[in-house]
Formats: C-alpha cells, structure tokens, sequence
C-alpha cells in the first residue's frame, strides 16, 4: 500500500495553551516531510472527526496521525477501519499535564513525540490476518471422562459444536462414578449422584464421539489446526480438532505416607475407599466386616502440611460430612467424631454444616496424636484445642482419613539446579528444586509434539494453569485449557460450573483461531510475527523463550513458528539477535527508528536525554493517571510503550547508548512468585536480558548505571515522579554520555 | 435515545462488574453481540473499590485495563453505563427488555479536560469512598473510570453551580436538559452478573458501627488503602486521622449467624488478612488481631495464610467478639468476648475495628420480569428446567474473583446456548 500520511495536531485539553503549535506544524511539514499537517482545538469532536474523515475521502490520507491525548482514549472516536494505519502522539496527558507550559524543554519534549510517532507510522505496515492453507477444525478434544470431561462435552455439544472425549478407563464417570451420594446446592441434604443419567447423556449425544480405554498418543499442530493420535483399544484413530480441553482429575494422596495407621491398621481407611464402600453398600469394618457404630473421621489427613500437601483441597470437609451422614443414615444410633483444624464449608454450604452440628455429629478441633488398635476397637489420642487437653477418643470402629487431592498433571520429579552460594533450602551437592519452566515434568495425558515439552507446564504443586486472579482459564499452552480438579481442588458442582467454562474457552479459540484473531491477552490482535529465515542463525533463542512454547524447531534448529499458538507479546522478538523477527506494526527495527529519531542536544547544553520504555498494559496507564493527577517529573524522559518488557531488544539499548542518549530505564510488572506480567515471563526475561547488557555497555565505556530496570504496577503512579526524578539525579551525577554528537 | 440494534441471537449482560464483562466478552470473542448494562457510571463494578487482590497482592486495575482494551477492539459489544434493566418479558430466546438510562448530563463531547469540576464549588459524599471524602457534584467517578469521561450530580442540575460548571466546558459538552430515557432491547438470553452489596453491619447492633467512628467494614478498609481513596492510600483511623497502631478484624460479622447472614462469604477471612498486609507495609510497628470462628482459605489459599501467620505482629484468635464499646475521649475500642481456645475472657482495646461483613446477593428482583430460580437466601441457582437467564459470579454464590470468572465465562456459554436452541 502507498502511504499517504496526515497529522492531526488537537490544541483543547490544555494542550495549545502548553505549546508552540504552529512551530511543531513546521517541524512536521518541512522536517518530518508530512504531506498534510493541521491542528483543531476540538478533534475527537465531531467537527474534529469530519476533518479528518474528509481528507481521507478527498487526499486518499491512510495512515493518520493524531497528536493529542493518549491512546488510552477515543479509540472508538479516532477508529477509521482496518484498512487504516492511526497512530497516536500523547500529547496531551504526556506532555501539556506533566510539563509546565510554553516551555522550551516541554516544547523539545513535545517535538520528540512528533518525530517519534511519525517515524513509527513510517514503518507500520498495514495488517493482514494469519490464515492456514488447511482447513480449521471447530471440534473439540476432551481429554478425561469424569465430571468435568463429561460436562464440558456436554456444553460444547448443547452450544451445537462437536466434542471427542477421551477417557482411559473402560468406561465413563471418574470418581462421580464411584460415589454413593453427592452433597451439592441447595446444601441441605443428599441429593443422587446423577453420575448414570450424565453417563447415558453423552453416550447418547450425536455430538459427543466417546473413545474409552483410550489414551492421546501425540497432539501435534496448533489451535485451529491440531491432529490428535488416539489409542483406542489397540487401534490408532487420528482426529482433526480446534482446541484442547484436559480433564484428567486428581487422585487421592497417598495415605501411606501418613503417620496414621494407614496399611497398618486395617479399620483406618481414607474418604475414597469410604465412598467406594458405601456405594456398594454397608460400611462395615474391613477387619471383621461388621457393621460399623463410631466412626471417627481426621480432617486434613495429610493437607494443609508442609510435610504432605500444603494446600487445603477445599471438598474435604463436605465429604466427610456427607459420609457421616451415611453412617448415621445406616445406624441411627453411630456416632460420628470429626477431628478437624478449621471447618470449611463455604459459601452456603454452611447449611449442611450446621445439619451435621443439628445431627449430633462431634466436632473436635484439634489434632491427632496418635490412633491405637486393641481388642478389634481402635482408640484416638487427640489433642482438643477447645478443651486444652489431651482426650482419648475409645470404641472407635472405623477411621476415615479426609486424604486431599494431587492433580495429575503433578510431575514425578521437579527440576534441580545447582543454586549459587548459600543459597536457603540447598542440599548438600548445592541443588535446589526449582518450578518446572516447561512441559517436560507433567505426567504424561497430552503428548504433544511441543518443543518446549509435551505437557502443559505447572506451577506450584503440580497444577498446570497460570495464576492468573482475572483471567484463571489461561494455560501456557494457547487453545489448550484445564477444568476440573486437575486445575484446582474443588467440589463436584464447582467442577460442573469449571467445564462450562472451558467449553467456552475452547470454542472461543476455534473461533478465533480460525480467523487469525489472538486470543488473551492480545484477544483481538490481527497482527503476528514473521521470520526473515535467510538470517536466522539457529540460535534456538525464540524457540527456548518463548512463554507458550508455540515455535517448533526443525532437526538444524530452525524456527517453526505455528502463528496460532502465538500471544503476540513479542518475547520471540526481543530475543533475537539477528533481529529476524517483525510484526507488521511492532519491530525492532521500528522501535530503533523511533530511538534514532531523538533529537539529542549537545553536551554543552546541559539537556540530558532519557528513554523509558514501558509496558503497555501496566507501566503506561500508570503514567497517563499520573498526569491525570497533573503530577509533574523531569522533562528529559522520553516514554516508548513495548507491547511486554520481554519484547525488548538488547539492540535498543546499543542503538540509543550509541547515538548519546545518557540513560534508559525499563518499566515492567512485577515477576518471581506471584508474577503480574500477562505474558508470564515478559518483565523476567527482560531483567534476565538486561543483566547481561553490561558487556554492551563495558563495550561501549558506558556504566552500568546508566541502565535500570523497575517493577511497577498499574497503581503505582503516585510513584512515577519519583521514579524518574531519582534516575534523573544518578545521570547527572555520571554526567554526560560522550557518545552525544557522534 | 434511537433504538439499539438487537435480535434474538443477541445477548444482554446485565451488571459490568467483573463478572459481568467476563461473560460479556467471552461471548463477544466467540462471535456473538452483546449488549452490556451497568447501573453506575463506570464500568468495573465492585472491584474497582478494592486495593488489592489476595493472594498475589496485585492492583485490580491491571486486568480491568486488559479487559477494557478487550473491550475496545471488540465491535461485538455494545455497552451503557447509568442504566438498569426496568422490566423483561418473554422467555428463552426471545425476551424483551426494557432499560432505563439515567442522565449523566455529560456528553460524549467530554475530553476529560476537568474544567467544569475546577469551577464548581458545591461538594457531595463521595459514594466511591463511601462518603469517607467529598468530591465535586461534577467529577471523574476515579482516574482509571472507564469509560473516562465525567457525570454530573443530579443534586445541582437546575442550579447556578449547573450553568457555571456548563459555561466553564469549552467543549459543550454539558447538557443540563438531559431526562432519563427508556428503550426496549430484544434478545435471545440475558446473564444477570449485578454482584453483590456489602452487608449492612449497622444491623449487628454490638459492634457500633455507625455509632462508633472508628469501627469500619472491609470494602472501607479497602479504600483506605488505595492509593484513589480518601487518604491516598494512608490509612488512618476515622476519628481523628491518626495513624493506627492496634487494629483488630472481626471475621464473620454477621455472617454463619442465623441471626443476619447464615452462610459463609468465602472471602472474608483471606480479605482480613490481605488488609492485614497493607497494614504491615505501612506500619512496622503496628498490631493486628484477627478473630475468628474458622480460617477459610481454601485450596492454594491456604499459602496465603500460611504466610501472614508467619508475621510475629498478626495474632489470630478464636472467638466470636460479643460486644465492642467506644471510648468517647479517645475513640478507642474495647473488645469484649471469649477465647474459645483457653475460656479466657477477652477485655482488649483497638484504636481501629475492621468487621468483616459479609455479601448479599444483587440477584433479579424485578417485580416485572419471569421468575427465576433463587434458593432460600436469594441467590440465584442453575435450573435445568428454567432456562435463559442466567445468574453469575456472586448472585450465584459469595465468592472471589477468580471463581467470579470462572463462573461468569461458563453462564456465558450457556447464554449461547440458549440462543443457539432457537
């Protein structure tokens, strides 16, 4: 496309009062070489807008450039269609509300902009959806056929798509199968399972393909496009489907692990076992298959312990209030003891807790010191935190351990590196257990043909999602989504909810997918990443970092990019260091133009010059709100947006450091353990790139000072003045780049 | 107001909170058009109030600016804010709505610039805050209000300050003639996603709230906390603007009590100990005292807890606090109740009280409008034999934000369905 460019230069909000416009028009016109160059006192008004919309009419203007207030707003206002290139210049809330007006350093700061924005919409080339050859596929797999599998089957099918469940066992249900009784909204008493009713469902559904005894040989592909190989008793059966949902549920922790009888005294078994026993009948004594009277049921066996499973699973307590109902429902005369730390009914489920306290159930909060067997009984010592004492509880026939759940995806094994020095939780060789960074650890269920692993990867205790708090659906994996309580511990009616949501998601990224749309957090973006092959030195630097492991590797090392696995965030981009890989609106060619098109003064002028580039999401809001608030920071600071901190390009700071620019700073979100940064390990890699920049800068006779990386979250601008100012001070005290003129 | 363009296949959210724009925009990226409503005057609902979120600590506003850019980009859903649904009639995959959208008496012409709020002298309660500050009778909801642009108090249109404040915007961008209009949307299925209202703990008579100035709910410690609230972000005690030293929370208050709220909120005690970090960060010195009946922090939350119970300066104590009383020279509060643990009585004295109040769902309560599914304490249950409108996040349970989601994204689904049956 040729481009016909415009600049639009609004002067309301303050920001005519704060400049020289006429001599910015000038700078645009006989500098920039901008063909039409014209300011309004009211743009985003509807006159505003006309203007604009005419010269597109009648000069054929397509790529417009708006000079007025941040692009955080009027994005409906300044939307002339996808056919258009707009570029933004934030004049307003970064230039006239944080400078004094009519100043010389304001009206430089505000001629950068101008050079800047007109450089990058220079460079932005138009977009064009990525769309395959092949054809896409909108069904979806469902890995696991127990509650959620089956019910987000069922979801996909009632919004009149076609699912394909996978289920390992010979037939369906998973432990919904296996129980005798379900406690569940409204929480007053015990309802039926519906396990067969929700079996014959899907069985019968025309939508829903059922394949049971059957495991995924390999997932290759990407969303849209992903070939799924089956073994299905014996047979290999390939599918074609868009998304992924994996269902594959949790098991019992290991009770034998527990100091508490388990496999030693036969009366003590865990809830599961208790649940398979009622299903088929009477609770009796595995010892001498009586019929049992007191039942005493250990709360947290195992969780909420560092030693074991320091999570709460979270359905626990409700479980074994529903089996104490069936003890009492057997033998109205039993009594049921509940040794616990805190009761856990949630929500409304406080009603079945309050039935049980009605019911005559014994609660002891407190802990158990020891369980004994004589003469057939068993007693327990516990300790009663209410009473202050130690109690021993007699006549006990049966002991239910209330054992958590593992998600299966749990690794077998976590990852050890050897840690630096003196580092806290070393073992004797110096090795420390670090998260699984990749999808090598989980236990197997997906196979995919992935080259960062054929797992999803997991975080904290084996569950393989993101922690993210607003959008708890992700995965590192695009397309592929988790439900159930593989995801997170929870209760069957939680569980049901958490399939439909999935569901939702999956069928969304098919949607998506197919036409070349990113999905979260992007969701939208049309643009992706593009390969200069010819360059590519088979470094494996894009296929190693990338956070959704969506590039493949050929057998040399070359990238296989699959654009449908693709977030858009650029990590892939910031990492090369042949800068191989562009965007057509984000590269790191353009992000160098707009550093070169810096006017940078002399030295004798006594103007240092600083760039800051800053997260889109986060660091930048913070700075417009800044603003907003009319707080005032040095004038020397020139702000470039990056779509993640992890798409900078160590070049960027040799193109800035070179042309005399005198300090950079980098705004991300926070990263370590409870990590903010939407692309996952964006802001990490950038600090993990920047600590190896100082060879650039030794290069270069530069200090390392001159170089600073900072966390900062989006209510962080109260913080922004003093961010700034202080770098401002470390530069004056390094004085000068001696670059500066070259 | 023009009609608004819908059809059967076209799904109305009722409530932009987090739940809300959740279903709204998971339906919207799978291709169907939505309609989205919001009483207030932004969107984000309650979680724009909130400081922080537990367990990571983090600043809502960061997924609430993703969400709204989700929302820019998508010509899928529309949305309006000041309205409310007056009336629905009809039935799955066919419903008529009729929504009422309450003036603003600011229009679209509004650049954000501020002058009209500069000029204007007359203040009103800041409902943000609570009324803990006072703001403009034409102002900015707050900085991060989307979308940004400013509305104006009903209580000074037809006054002097109304036509100054008109005369101050260069942008002609007030009009004071603004009434509110109706119009009538038809759609195929509605997700009622209007969250839920703190409950209202002057109704534990004991605890003085009202009464005493420095006994306070979580939602205002929240914005105590918050860097936008009427402190910026300092917290200091109400009385006097003193800092704390000694503050004590009251889990369930009010709530697991057949006496106010029977049931459990599920986020309460995990809020009381995230405020207890934004106290601890601010206060080296200060003393925190939780009390409570059960810790509930479920699954992984449980790190949570994990590790505020490592701080030497939060206490936990079992009990159920049966009465506060204020000391009227000082504003100090003495706790009076039992240790459940050691039977001993407990006589303490806090310069702060924070009471943990629990959620009250905002479920659908419109005299006109089909009846649907609600248990025995209003919130709204998922019946497979009423279908169509669909109840999410806490109209449906008391719940966190990330269960808010959760459960927001599958009523999404089911909303599709509905129109996907039709």
């Amino acid at each position: 496309m040729e481009k016909k460019a415009a600049l639009y230069i609004c002067t309301g909000c303050g920001i005519g009062d704060a400049l020289d416009i006429d001599s910015l028009k000038e700078l645009a016109t006989d500098d920039l070489g901008v063909p039409i160059c014209k300011d309004h006192p009211f743009l985003c008004g509807a006159e505003g807008v006309d203007l604009i919309k005419k010269d597109i009419q009648d000069e054929g203007v397509n790529t417009i450039i708006i000079a007025g207030c941040s692009g955080r707003v009027n994005y409906d206002v300044f939307n002339f269609g996808p056919d258009k290139i707009v570029e933004r210049i934030n004049l307003r809330e970064q230039v006239a509300w944080c400078q004094p007006p009519k100043e010389e350093d304001t009206q430089m700061l505000a001629e950068d902009y101008l050079r800047m924005g007109c450089s990058k919409a220079n460079d932005t080339e138009p977009l064009e959806p990525y769309i395959a050859e092949e054809e896409y596929s909108k069904d979806i797999l469902i890995v696991g056929g127990g509650v959620a599998g089956m019910t987000a089957a069922l979801e996909i099918a009632k919004a009149g798509r076609k699912a394909i469940l996978v289920e390992k066992e010979d037939k369906l249900g998973g432990f919904l199968g296996k129980m005798k009784k379900l406690i569940t909204m409204p929480y007053k008493d015990l309802s039926d399972t519906g396990a067969e009713d929700l079996i014959k469902e899907v069985n019968e559904n025309d939508n829903i393909k059922v394949y049971t005894s059957a495991t995924v040989a390999k997932i290759s592909g990407s969303p849209g496009l992903f070939t799924a190989e089956i073994s299905a008793d014996g047979n290999s059966v390939q599918e074609r489907v868009g998304s992924v949902i994996q269902a594959t549920g949790w098991t019992p922790y290991d009770a034998s692990k527990l100091n508490l009888g388990y496999g030693k005294i036969k009366d003590v078994i865990t809830n599961v076992e208790m649940e398979e026993m009622a299903a088929k009948g009477k609770i009796t004594r595995p010892s001498d298959g009586k019929e049992v009277k007191n039942v005493l049921f250990v709360q947290c066996a195992g969780s909420r312990d560092p030693e074991h499973l320091p999570y709460c699973s979270s359905y626990c307590c409700l479980a074994s209030l529903k089996q104490a109902a069936y003890v009492k429902e057997q033998n109205p005369e039993a009594v049921n003891y509940i040794v616990y730390k805190d009761m856990r009914t949630v929500g409304q489920a406080e009603d079945f807790y309050r039935k049980a306290q009605e019911d005559g159930d014994v609660f002891i909060r407190g802990s158990i010191v020891n369980i004994n067997e004589n003469g057939g009984k068993l007693s327990v010592e516990t300790d009663d935190e209410l009473l202050g004492e130690r109690v021993n509880i007699e006549e006990i026939d049966l002991v239910v351990l209330a054992v958590g759940m593992v998600p299966t995806s749990q690794p077998d094994q976590i990852p050890r590196i050897q840690a630096p020095e003196g580092t806290e939780g070393a073992d004797e060789e110096g090795m420390i257990e670090v998260m699984p960074d990749s999808g090598f650890f989980a236990k197997s269920a997906l196979n995919l043909e992935y080259r960062q692993g054929p797992e999803l990867p997991t975080l904290k205790y084996g569950f393989p999602d993101s922690h993210f708090i607003c959008f708890p659906y992700e995965t590192r994996r695009t397309g592929i989504y988790t439900a159930g309580c593989v995801r997170r511990p929870m209760e069957v009616v939680k569980a049901k909810e958490d399939a439909a949501g999935a569901a939702m998601k999956a069928i969304q990224c098919c949607e998506a997918s197919s036409q070349g749309v990113a999905l979260h957090p992007r969701a939208g973006d049309i643009s992706y990443p593009e390969f200069n092959m010819q360059r590519c030195t088979q470094c494996k630097r894009c296929t190693e970092e990338c956070p959704f492991g969506a590039i493949n590797e050929d057998e040399k090392g070359n990238p296989l990019p699959n654009p449908t696995r693709c977030r858009r965030c650029g990590v892939c981009m910031g990492a090369c260091p042949e800068r191989i890989i562009s965007f057509k609106n984000y590269s790191v060619g353009m992000i160098g133009n707009m550093i070169k098109a810096i006017e940078v003064p002399e030295e004798d002028e006594e103007k240092p010059r600083v760039i800051a580039f800053v997260c889109e999401n986060d660091a930048y809001p913070a700075i417009d709100m800044a603003a907003i608030k009319r707080m005032q920071w040095s004038p020397y600071v020139r702000f470039i947006p990056v779509r993640c901190l992890g798409s900078i390009n160590l070049v960027w700071v040799a193109d800035a450091m070179s042309k005399g620019i005198d300090g950079l700073l980098f705004l991300g979100c926070r990263h370590g353990d409870d990590y903010q940064c939407h692309f996952i390990k964006g802001s990490e890699l950038a600090e993990t790139r920047l600590g190896k920049v100082s060879e650039t800068l030794d290069r270069l006779a530069l200090e390392a000072e001159r170089v600073k990386f900072l966390e900062i979250g989006i209510t962080d601008y109260n913080r922004i003045p003093t961010i700034i100012n202080e770098f401002m001070e470390t530069i004056d005290e390094l004085g000068p780049n001696p670059y500066k003129g070259w | 107001m023009a009609e608004v363009e819908a059809t059967n296949q076209t799904l109305l959210v009722v409530g932009g909170g987090m739940s809300g724009i959740t279903a709204a925009l998971e339906a919207a990226e799978a291709g169907y058009d939505v309609i989205l409503i919001e009483k207030n005057p932004y969107l984000g609902g309650r979680v724009t109030q909130l400081y922080q979120y537990f367990p990571k600590l983090c600043p809502p506003n960061c997924g609430l600016e993703i969400n709204f850019r989700r929302m820019k980009l998508n010509p899928r859903i529309r949305f309006f804010t000041l309205a409310e649904v007056e009336k629905i009639s009809g039935e799955e995959g066919n419903y008529n709505v009729t929504v009422k959208l309450n003036p603003r008496f600011i229009t679209e012409k509004c650049t954000c610039c501020g002058k009209c709020s500069d000029v204007c002298d007359t203040e009103i309660d800041n409902p943000f805050n609570f009324g803990m500050d006072k703001i403009k009778a034409v102002y900015l909801p707050h900085e991060f209000a989307f979308p940004m642009r400013y509305v104006m108090d009903p209580s000074i249109v037809g006054t002097d300050e109304a036509k100054k404040c008109k005369d101050a915007c260069k942008y002609d961008a007030i009009d004071l003639d603004m009434k509110a209009t109706t119009f009538d949307l038809n759609v195929g299925a509605i997700v009622w996603a209007c969250g839920w209202t703190p409950y209202d703990a002057s109704k534990i008579e004991y605890y003085g709230f009202g009464r005493y100035k420095n006994v306070i709910t979580n939602m205002m410690m929240e914005r105590l906390a918050s860097p936008n609230g009427p402190t910026a972000g300092k917290i200091l005690r109400p009385s006097d603007g003193k800092e704390v030293k000694n503050v004590a929370f009251i889990q369930c208050a009010g709530s697991r009590d057949q006496n106010y709220l029977p049931y459990c909120s599920g986020v309460c005690c995990l809020a009381s100990m995230k405020q207890s970090t934004y106290l601890r960060d601010q206060y080296p010195d200060c003393n925190i005292t939780i009390f409570f009946i059960d810790i509930r922090a479920l699954d992984r939350l449980e790190d949570f807890y994990t590790k505020v119970k490592e701080d030497e300066k939060v206490t936990f104590i079992k009990s159920k606090i049966a009465s506060i009383t204020e000391d009227e020279a000082t504003g100090d509060l003495l706790l009076e109740g039992e240790n459940t643990n050691t039977g001993e009585r407990i006589q303490m004295t806090f310069d702060m009280v924070v009471l943990a109040t629990g959620m009250v769902p905002n479920s659908l309560d419109l005299e006109s409008a089909p009846s649907v599914s609600k248990d025995e304490y209003g919130f709204m249950t998922l019946d497979p034999n009423n279908t169509g409108i669909y109840g999410a996040g806490c109209v449906k349970r008391p719940t966190d934000v990330a269960s808010s989601v959760q459960d927001a994204t599958g009523a999404a689904l089911r909303a599709i369905q509905s129109v996907t049956r039709r």
